[in-house]
């Protein structure tokens, strides 16, 4: 075993080794030392498959989180064939991941407990994971789902198509009257086969690719592609473009969080609240939009820096409207917790025990909440975050409360920070021209999206081309964690349970 | 109680007076409809066209700008070494018909048409209900769209609304390429729908398939499934020019 741990390969958040450099092991040594580490605290941030150069093997990669030592591991192995013994029974947080490897290579995780499909597509090798004849439509959400049988259980299908203005998905409740036995997810709808087609990048198109990878997490995710880019090529970053990195994703994480707080209280018709939020929200998007003319940053961050520089007015303005926002979310979120009767509506619900999201390998405000310290911006610092210390909010009842106060925690600390970068930001460039990819190379790159950590990692081939790149939206790890907290709740209490989580769908879909 | 009412004054009063007074303040980096100076444009260097990610430029004997597919990330007038292409701050692009979406040379910029059929207008143009389908958006044309229900737009001051059930709508707002995977959702929900009913795309994803144009998981847009009465181009479109666009639609400004 600690002979096997000397072989994987340790890096910090963005940066490159090559490829030779991953010793291969062997597929039963691999899962021990994923298994091991997660026993002592790591997690899974990423486990994907990619081709290797002989026929018929496939690659497998883990990528694992160290936040007491601030690194990350990566280690991989091979499979030759269709199918390998299922990791999750010992492992349940790769579950999601096990599944997606075998949709899209086709290989089988024999042994896997709930062997699914993840995204409804067709494998890319040709070969099928589930032996569905070829050229036989797949279907989204056609497939089993878990029952609870019995006389008085019911079932509730939602979805895809929702009341709102919302993306898609399909929710079934096992039901014993207005209590929630079990909930299970199906999604895919929102399928556009963006990973698929960054293989061969990067090209025209890759950065749009990661703007709109979850199109409210454009400055995180577009972040941590650049930094993937910027780890392949050998680009120093300036450290004014790593400040303004760092001011546009504390706005993004702002208006997304005083936009859930604003739904939060909508969904328990306290229309106060809801009302201000909605508003303050745009007036935080409208701040990003004054960096780059663009609500959600689209344009702002770019391979080498950003795209657009900041000049005295702005800093004076941004400054201005940062307190005017202030002063208003202050006025409409506390009144949020001063009023007992919305409190009663949010604690006690939707509740996650900590010990639940250690399990499911959850990230973000949702894990936070229910006491687990995790934070990329903390953990695995990197870009501005290695020079200034936002300390990370947690609470501990792992309900719709925490969850809702753990945002507003954030909000408040995102809001010290900005306002002390706009002070010092560092002179210089804002962009150094990021050349071309060195071949054979791995880089990972993690971010504190607002949702939770954003992983990417690339692999470039013999002509410094992806030859893969993987993505994990912080929503595919939190998923099953709302599925898991609808337990024993009312199924009225959905939309609210639903809401304190806020997942993304595209995100998930990609 | 007290608390509620002492916030209520804090927060005042917040909607926009728009559109009887002036449209709120677009950012000074606000990038709306681009233009082509002819004088300037050597046609035949592609330069443009090469690098747009959105394949929304072509160039033939002039270069055109399809505002339908452009994701307004200026790559363009960046790559042009004649400063040609520039992007301008008029956020009202949307439009009825498909090809005035296209950019040309020079041409002095009509505001295109957006006016619904007499009939139509008659029957909608004080009322209008609509269903929205995300079919594989990213959810910022979501959340844009969602966003005109604030307090700050007051959406439903002009009498549209956003519904729950399509059998309560008037039409259906799509944003996304329309997924393989969302493509019998849309299809349902705008059959659910009573007649006669209205289109609106929003987004370059929704109106030509945006980013994802040509993949083989999407539709390429709203237009190859059902059609579409009203376009609204951006990625995503700003607040404002969707709700020009919906106000032209109903002959509103
Ligand atoms: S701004 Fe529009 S036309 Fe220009 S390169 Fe980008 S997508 Fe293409
Ligand atoms: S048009 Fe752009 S913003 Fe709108 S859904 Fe498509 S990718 Fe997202």
């Amino acid at each position: 075993m600690n002979h096997e741990k000397l072989r994987m390969v340790t890096l910090v958040n963005g940066q490159s080794v090559e490829l030779d450099a991953i010793a291969l092991l062997a597929p039963d040594a691999f899962q021990t030392v994923v298994a091991d580490a997660v026993d002592v605290g790591q997690r899974v941030a990423s486990l994907f498959a990619a081709p290797a150069r002989q026929r018929g093997v496939t690659q497998l990669f883990a990528v694992l989180v160290n936040t007491q030592l601030s690194r990350l591991h990566i280690v991989r192995t091979e499979i030759h064939g269709g199918q390998y013994p299922s990791l999750t029974n010992r492992c349940p947080q790769v579950h999601l991941f096990e599944r997606e490897i075998a949709e899209q290579y086709g290989i089988k995780p024999v042994g896997h407990p709930w062997f699914k499909p993840v995204r409804y597509h067709e494998s890319w090798t040709g070969r099928d994971a589930w032996d569905r004849p070829a050229g036989e439509p797949i279907l989204p959400g056609v497939c089993d789902f878990y029952r609870v049988e019995g006389d008085e259980v019911h079932e509730v299908a939602v979805g895809p198509v929702h009341a709102g203005i919302i993306e898609p998905g399909h929710f079934r409740f096992q039901c014993h009257g207005e209590l929630v036995f079990h909930l299970e997810i199906a999604l895919g709808f929102q399928h556009r086969g963006v990973e698929g087609a960054l293989i061969g990048g990067p090209d025209a198109r890759s950065i749009h690719y990661a703007e709109t990878l979850a199109g409210d997490t454009t400055i995180a995710h577009t972040t941590a592609y650049c930094r993937v880019i910027e780890a392949l090529s050998k680009c120093r970053k300036t450290a004014r473009a790593q400040t303004l990195r760092g001011i546009a994703l504390e706005l993004e994480r702002m208006a997304n969080h005083v936009g859930d707080l604003g739904a939060l209280a909508g969904d328990i018709g306290f229309l106060p609240t809801m009302s201000y939020c909605g508003r303050i929200r745009g007036d935080f998007l409208n701040m990003t939009a004054l960096l780059c003319g663009n609500r959600f940053g689209r344009g702002m961050v770019c391979p080498g820096g950003v795209g657009f520089d900041m000049d005295d007015a702005r800093v004076e303005k941004l400054l201005r409207q940062l307190d005017a926002a202030e002063k208003d979310a202050t006025v409409a979120i506390e009144l949020l917790w001063d009023t007992p009767s919305a409190m009663a509506r949010f604690e006690n619900i939707g509740r996650l025990p900590k010990q639940v999201a250690l399990d499911l390998g959850m990230v973000g405000p949702a894990a936070r909440a229910a006491g687990v310290e995790v934070d990329t911006r903390n953990d695995q610092p990197s870009g501005v975050f290695r020079f200034t210390h936002i300390p990370v909010s947690t609470y501990d009842t792992g309900d719709v409360f925490g969850r809702a106060y753990v945002r507003w925690l954030e909000i408040q600390h995102s809001i010290q920070f900005i306002r002390e970068q706009l002070h010092t930001i560092p002179s210089g460039d804002i962009l150094n021209r990021a050349g071309s990819l060195l071949p054979n190379r791995i880089a990972v790159s993690l971010d504190e999206g607002w949702r939770g950590e954003v992983c990417h990692v690339a692999i470039t081939d013999d002509d410094g081309r992806f030859m893969r790149y993987k993505v994990v939206d912080p929503s595919f790890h939190n998923w099953p964690g709302l599925a898991y907290a609808l337990r024993n709740q009312q199924i009225s209490d959905f939309p609210l349970c639903n809401k304190s989580f806020n997942l993304s769908y595209c995100g998930h879909d990609l | 109680m007290l608390n509620v009412i002492v916030s209520r004054l804090k927060q005042g009063h917040r909607t926009m007076v728009y559109p009887s007074g002036p449209a709120p303040e677009l950012p000074d980096r606000f990038r709306g409809r681009p233009s082509i100076d002819p004088e300037k444009c050597l046609t035949g260097c592609r330069l443009c066209s090469d690098v747009c990610p959105g394949k929304a430029i072509v160039v033939a004997d002039m270069v055109r700008i399809d505002m339908g597919r452009c994701l307004f990330c200026t790559e363009c007038s960046t790559a042009c070494p004649q400063q040609a292409i520039s992007f301008t701050n008029e956020y009202r692009l949307a439009a009825r018909n498909r090809q005035d979406l296209i950019v040309v040379p020079g041409k002095q910029e009509a505001l295109p048409a957006a006016r619904l059929d007499d009939r139509l207008l008659g029957m909608f143009g004080k009322s209008l209900k609509l269903r929205q389908v995300s079919a594989a958006g990213c959810n910022a044309c979501e959340a844009d769209t969602n966003v005109l229900g604030t307090i700050g737009w007051d959406l439903s001051r002009f009498g549209i609304q956003f519904v729950a059930s399509p059998r309560h709508a008037d039409g259906v707002l799509i944003t996304g390429p329309v997924s393989r995977n969302m493509r019998l959702g849309l299809e349902k929900t705008f059959l659910a729908v009573p007649e006669p009913k209205i289109v609106i795309a929003v987004g370059a994803c929704a109106i030509a398939g945006g980013p994802y144009a040509d993949h083989a998981e999407v539709e390429n847009g709203a237009d190859n499934i059902v059609r579409v009465n009203l376009y609204v181009p951006g990625c995503p479109p700003h607040p404002l020019t969707i709700l020009d666009g919906l106000l032209r639609l109903l002959n509103r400004i």
